[in-house]
């Protein structure tokens, strides 16, 4: 890191407001060359706004962008990115349609004579940028069907190309397998080393540890610290962001399992899993972990009947479920609360109650008509158990903060009394107050005698709620283990494919 | 890319957001004005315009295309389009006066014709649902395709010849009323429409798909099946157009009603039925209906030839999907005005910032 | 934890297997496709007919085809841009009108300037469909619908029942709807040219590759400072100024015109521009393509005539080829998709 030249990148004194929020209230920050940086917070912390104003999609209502100690402002992203800064998405939008050379050049293609395209020099370049970043990667194919991983690869290459000096990525690992999350640390390594300035903003703190230089801090919109990585610790961090000390988070309550609620046996789906055995008795949690890839969600889906199943088969309560029907699930008493909670868990449009309702509306209609009203006191019903905070019920559901949204999501199948209730990544995207009420609610669940699937991909949140461990690696199971047997390296080691003799 | 809206413990309702009731309402009253307009316009054309005895004649006019619009309307909302509905009408016309001349009884041909209308929409939804195929080049598709069919099957002629009794329908009015038995169909039918879409759980289902249909998916919904049997019903309705369009002049041609998908699209468009999916009313779109019959009658009374008329639906249409999106520009034009000026200012959405 | 990759025995990432090979080559096969359906159709009709294959035939189906392969240019454009134009036809019987109607009142125009004029009657139709699309943010498909039957009836009004016949048009300007340069109609050689500059262009300038990224991505185009407005306006300028100039072709291959001219041009613009594997998603197709689906509809059409097989089935079989064509990229695509997939990078 090269502080002695003064930051590259300076935000400061940065304030935005939508409506009346405040989304940034007198924020600032440095990037240096040759650096990298963390940026951790809670969602609704602030980081997604400020991102955007880096983007040049946002202006800031007060405060000043400088880069290399000149004032800048950019009325549109292209702006941004011709200043030199680069965003990398999570979910980086590539077009299907066109190569990855042309990806990578869209808008700027190297022209030959008569301003023609100089298709060559085009792939020639692709190729030696990919040899930058030590990676491989065809050219000439198109992006449609390109991993994750490999898109994020040519945004990297974009960015490079347009050689900017400042690098954001957005919450990057989030969908990377292991071996990926290595190569893209190797890769932001040579871009820091090349002297770029990247922000790394990552809910993983072992990330941030293992990768940055600083960090800073954001909560509710406002700076809170920054400081170089040797002085702190992920408790100071976590308390930073929180600004309380996380005491229990997983308050699991101890349950009496009940009888087998759901029986996987030998489900296989080409090229997704195979021969996945598992069984799930009322009052148990039990969780699904592995690696992002290993197709936890890919059987949850099966189960749910939302992807079809090849072989094998799912029972619910001793009776068999006849593959890719939502509606058998359902009526079989299934819940799946899904990774994806806006696209797939919440129709963002509707209201609150209509969302809370969705799944129930044979249980709200008499004589086939909705009563008026009826959803709105069967949502508030379940709105006051959950403790959901809204405005009114009639509201958008787009209007509230992921952790209520997400309390929706799970009101909806609540409201149905499911036998098993399934939920991908329960507290993704979630602050942590409303974590701790989303696990103090499944536990309930299992008491009251529901059978609970978890899918997680946080540790910590595996091995606090779980009374059993199932863990996939590549589609198929590698290990089970018992509440006795739970031990975070094993788990590890059975989610990295590294089995050892199983023990009884 | 996380939520644009900004995630906080309290909830919020971002001013510049109107509430979808309030805009519907909104839409509505000016579809009240437009009625206003349009009859005064009438009125101001020919006295003839204001008797009861025009009445009907404004009903007669509309009749069919207010019938299929019914459908199109479910369909729009759940983000799909049927484009093939003349064809099917003009199709199931021509099947049920070629039936008839080759002496089926009227009733069996009326059938005939529905079953048709069910067929046409089967292999839409087939193509939509199953297939997977968008429904715009689809209907784009069997728009042509049962067109040519029924050019197949009576390329030159015309046949007439119906039981005087129903052949009356299209000329005579419900003994009592001023209104003719299409209207009164219709009355029946956006009556239904309404309640299910309205007040029902398939209602729901629908502005569901329309709004999300992953989630919709997610959460045990029959997309397929619910848009399947909205195509399957919008064909044979509009079967039903055919046999009373049919009737209506008292005879058959394979060109019968080319083009009158536009008047279909301009009603359900107009009603304020989202292009996008996910919104709309029945009422807004009987409104509409109200609308057109009176307009196209003042302007027929207005000696205003069929195609100039043709001009004032199409601008209609354009103008149904302008005026919501004028709002929108003024909006983006004053942001822009605005940056380009000084540095601070009140931040609007962002949606309104990227280039 | 931050080892870097090593460079030199890694394998492509992504590499093209053999089956992925093979899924970019259907891609590509579409022209090829249709070439082949072309030969195929002309070889059975000529088992049917010797004369199908003769030189007049021949130069007709060059022709014949030449109108809607123009029209298919501007239309892939704007297919390609994830839009669509559904007024074209009433763009090319306005502008045809027009054409005839300068004739009428300047006998000695020079054809140059009414081809002029007819493309700046399409350009200026195309500009406000862009206008509407790009500055009112209305989708293409309303507005278009709206305008195709707007322009036709302002030019049914200005028609009136009239009609304008050959003999009020120049020679020298009828000759281009039935001359030949060594046996190739001139008409033939307007298209061919036209389409042979716009795929190069498609293809080798910014510009053209722009459009191909909108349709792929409008979100991403925006994002990357593509000046997504500007394009598909331009884009819509394109199809109406085509179309006008096909109008003004139109006239002098058909030698008269009245209000109904270009009718339903607008379906069979589509069918061919989908059986030439423009997907109507936009992102995807080639106007080489486009204009070779045309080709193939209209020799079809022709075949079926030497056949004995009576014109009434044209619409029919356009209508069936349209929903065909695009059944079958749908079913290509899934059977290509999971070729072109990429496995996870490492299987450590």
């Amino acid at each position: 890191m090269n502080a002695a030249e003064g930051p590259l990148l300076r935000l400061e004194h940065a304030d935005k407001r939508f409506g009346a929020i405040r989304a940034l209230e007198n924020v600032h920050i440095e990037l240096f060359a040759g650096e990298v940086h963390g940026l951790v917070g809670e969602n609704g912390a602030g980081k997604s706004t400020l991102v955007k104003i880096l983007a040049g999609v946002l202006r800031p209502d007060a405060g000043r962008l400088l880069l290399d100690g000149e004032e800048a402002i950019f009325d549109n992203a292209k702006q941004s990115q011709t200043a030199g800064i680069a965003i990398i998405f999570q979910e980086p939008t590539l077009f299907p349609d066109l190569s990855v050379a042309e990806n990578i050049f869209v808008g700027g293609q190297p022209l030959k004579r008569g301003r023609r395209i100089d298709v060559r020099r085009m792939r020639r370049d692709a190729v030696g940028l990919f040899q930058q970043l030590g990676v491989r990667l065809d050219p000439d194919r198109l992006a449609r069907g390109l991993s994750i991983a490999d898109q994020q690869l040519v945004e990297i290459a974009k960015a490079l190309s347009a050689h900017a000096r400042v690098i954001v990525m957005d919450e990057p690992t989030a969908a990377l397998t292991a071996s990926e999350v290595e190569r893209l640390f190797g890769i932001v390594e040579t871009l820091r080393a090349r002297g770029a300035a990247v922000l790394f903003i990552s809910h993983r703190l072992e990330e941030i540890f293992g990768l940055c230089q600083r960090v800073t801090v954001m909560r509710d919109g406002r700076h809170v610290l920054t400081q170089p990585i040797e002085e702190l610790t992920s408790q100071a961090i976590i308390r930073a962001m929180v600004g309380r000390e996380m005491a229990a988070l997983f308050p699991k309550v101890a349950s009496e399992p009940g009888p087998i609620v759901l029986k996987v046996d030998r489900l296989t789906r080409e090229g997704v899993f195979t021969d996945v055995s598992f069984d799930v008795r009322g009052g148990e949690i039990v969780a699904l972990a592995g690696l992002v890839g290993a197709g936890r969600s890919e059987v949850a889906r099966a189960i749910f009947g939302i992807d079809r199943w090849d072989a094998g088969s799912v029972e619910i309560s001793g009776r068999k479920l006849p593959k890719a029907s939502p509606t058998a699930a359902i009526a079989a008493g299934i819940g799946l609360v899904p990774e994806d909670r806006r696209q797939q868990g919440l129709v963002m449009d509707f209201s609150i109650e209509r969302n809370i309702a969705l799944a129930s509306l044979g249980r709200v209609q008499r004589f086939g008509l909705i009563p008026h009203g009826a959803e709105r006191s069967f949502a508030r019903d379940w709105a006051v158990r959950l403790q959901l905070k809204y405005g009114r019920l009639s509201n958008p559901v787009w209007t509230l903060s992921g952790g209520n949204q997400q309390k929706v999501v799970l009101a909806k199948w609540l409201a149905r009394r499911p036998a098993l209730l399934i939920v991908d990544e329960p507290t993704r995207g979630i602050d942590v107050g409303t974590k701790a009420e989303v696990h103090r609610l499944l536990s309930e669940l299992a008491a009251h005698g529901v059978a609970v699937l978890m899918i997680s991909s946080e540790l910590p949140e595996v091995l606090g709620m779980a009374d059993r461990i199932v863990v996939l690696f590549e589609g198929r199971v590698s290990r089970t283990f018992a509440r006795a047997d739970i031990d975070e390296d094993a788990i590890m080691r059975a989610a990295t494919g590294l089995v050892e003799e199983a023990a009884a | 890319m996380s939520d644009v809206a900004p995630q906080t413990e309290t909830a919020v309702q971002p001013p510049s957001r109107v509430s979808p009731f309030r805009a519907l309402v909104r839409w509505e009253s000016m579809l009240l004005v437009l009625l206003g307009a349009t009859i005064l316009y009438g009125a101001a054309v020919s006295p003839v315009f204001l008797n009861s005895g025009d009445l009907f004649y404004i009903c007669l006019n509309v009749g069919e295309v207010a019938i299929m619009a019914l459908p199109v309307t479910l369909i729009v909302i759940t983000g799909e389009i049927d484009l093939s509905i003349a064809s099917t009408l003009g199709l199931a016309g021509v099947v049920m006066a070629e039936a008839f001349k080759h002496g089926w009884s009227i009733w069996a041909a009326m059938i005939a014709a529905l079953a048709l209308g069910a067929v046409a929409g089967v292999f839409n939804g087939f193509l939509v649902t199953r297939v997977g195929l968008p429904s715009l080049a689809v209907t784009i598709g069997t728009l042509t395709l049962y067109r040519g069919i029924a050019q197949v099957i009576l390329p030159t002629d015309t046949i007439g010849g119906f039981p005087s009794g129903l052949a009356n329908i299209g000329v005579v009015p419900i003994p009592g009323t001023q209104l003719p038995y299409s209207i009164a169909f219709f009355g029946l039918l956006a009556v239904v429409f309404g309640v299910v879409l309205h007040m029902t759980p398939l209602g729901r289902a629908i502005f569901a798909i329309g709004a999300s249909q992953e989630a919709a998916f997610f959460a045990g919904i029959r997309v397929k099946r619910i848009k399947f049997m909205l195509f399957v019903l919008s064909g044979i309705l509009s079967g039903f157009a055919g046999i009373l369009w049919t009737l209506r002049f008292a005879s058959a041609r394979y060109d019968s009603g080319t083009g009158l998908e536009l008047f279909v699209v301009t009603i359900v468009l107009l009603g304020g039925v989202s292009i996008f999916g996910g919104r709309g009313t029945i009422v807004g779109v009987v409104l509409a209906v109200a609308v057109l019959g009176c307009l196209q009658t003042a302007l027929t009374l207005a000696l205003v030839s069929s195609e100039d008329q043709n001009i004032v639906v199409g601008g209609l249409l354009i103008a149904s999907v302008i005026v919501p999106n004028v709002a929108g520009l003024v909006r983006r034009t004053r942001v822009r005005m605005r940056s380009a000026s000084a540095r601070r200012q009140i931040g609007d959405r962002p949606q309104a910032e990227s280039a | 934890m931050t080892t870097t990759v090593e460079r030199a025995r890694v394998p492509y990432d992504g590499e093209r297997t053999g089956s992925h090979q093979l899924a970019e080559l259907l891609f590509r096969f579409r022209e090829l496709g249709i070439v082949l359906a072309l030969v195929l159709v002309v070889g059975a009709t000529t088992i049917d007919n010797q004369r199908f294959v003769s030189g007049t035939s021949l130069q007709q189906l060059l022709a014949g085809a030449a109108i809607i392969a123009l029209l298919a240019i501007g239309e892939t454009i704007v297919i390609v841009t994830r839009n669509v134009d559904l007024s074209i036809g009433s763009v090319l019987g306005i502008s045809a009108y027009a054409a005839g109607s300068v004739f009428v009142h300047y006998p000695h125009a020079s054809t140059f300037v009414v081809l002029l004029i007819g493309l700046l009657v399409g350009a200026a139709c195309g500009a406000v469909n862009g206008a509407i699309v790009t500055i009112l943010r209305v989708p293409s498909l309303v507005v278009t619908l709206g305008t195709l039957y707007v322009i036709r009836g302002i030019d049914a009004a200005w028609a009136g029942g009239n009609q304008i016949a050959s003999f009020s048009l120049p020679n020298s300007f009828n000759k281009i709807g039935y001359g030949t340069i060594a046996g190739v109609p001139y008409l033939g050689l307007i298209a061919i040219g036209a389409v042979a500059v716009a795929t190069y262009a498609m293809r080798s300038f910014r510009t053209g590759r722009d459009f191909y990224a909108i349709g792929s991505n409008p979100e991403a185009a925006r994002l990357a400072g593509i000046p997504v407005g500007r394009r598909v306006f331009t884009a819509f300028v394109l199809s109406g100024a085509i179309a006008g100039f096909a109008g003004v072709l139109w006239l002098s291959y058909f030698g008269s015109v009245d209000a109904i001219a270009g009718v339903g041009y607008e379906f069979q613009v589509i069918a061919a521009v989908v059986v030439g594997g423009v997907a109507i998603f936009g992102g995807s197709g080639t106007v080489l393509g486009a204009a070779l689906g045309a080709l193939l509809l209209n020799t079809i059409s022709s075949a079926l005539v030497v056949v004995n097989v009576s014109s009434n089935w044209n619409q029919a079989l356009a209508g069936a080829l349209l929903v065909g064509a695009i059944a079958f990229d749908r079913l290509i695509a899934l059977r290509v998709a999971p070729a072109l997939r990429t496995r996870r990078s490492s299987r450590e």
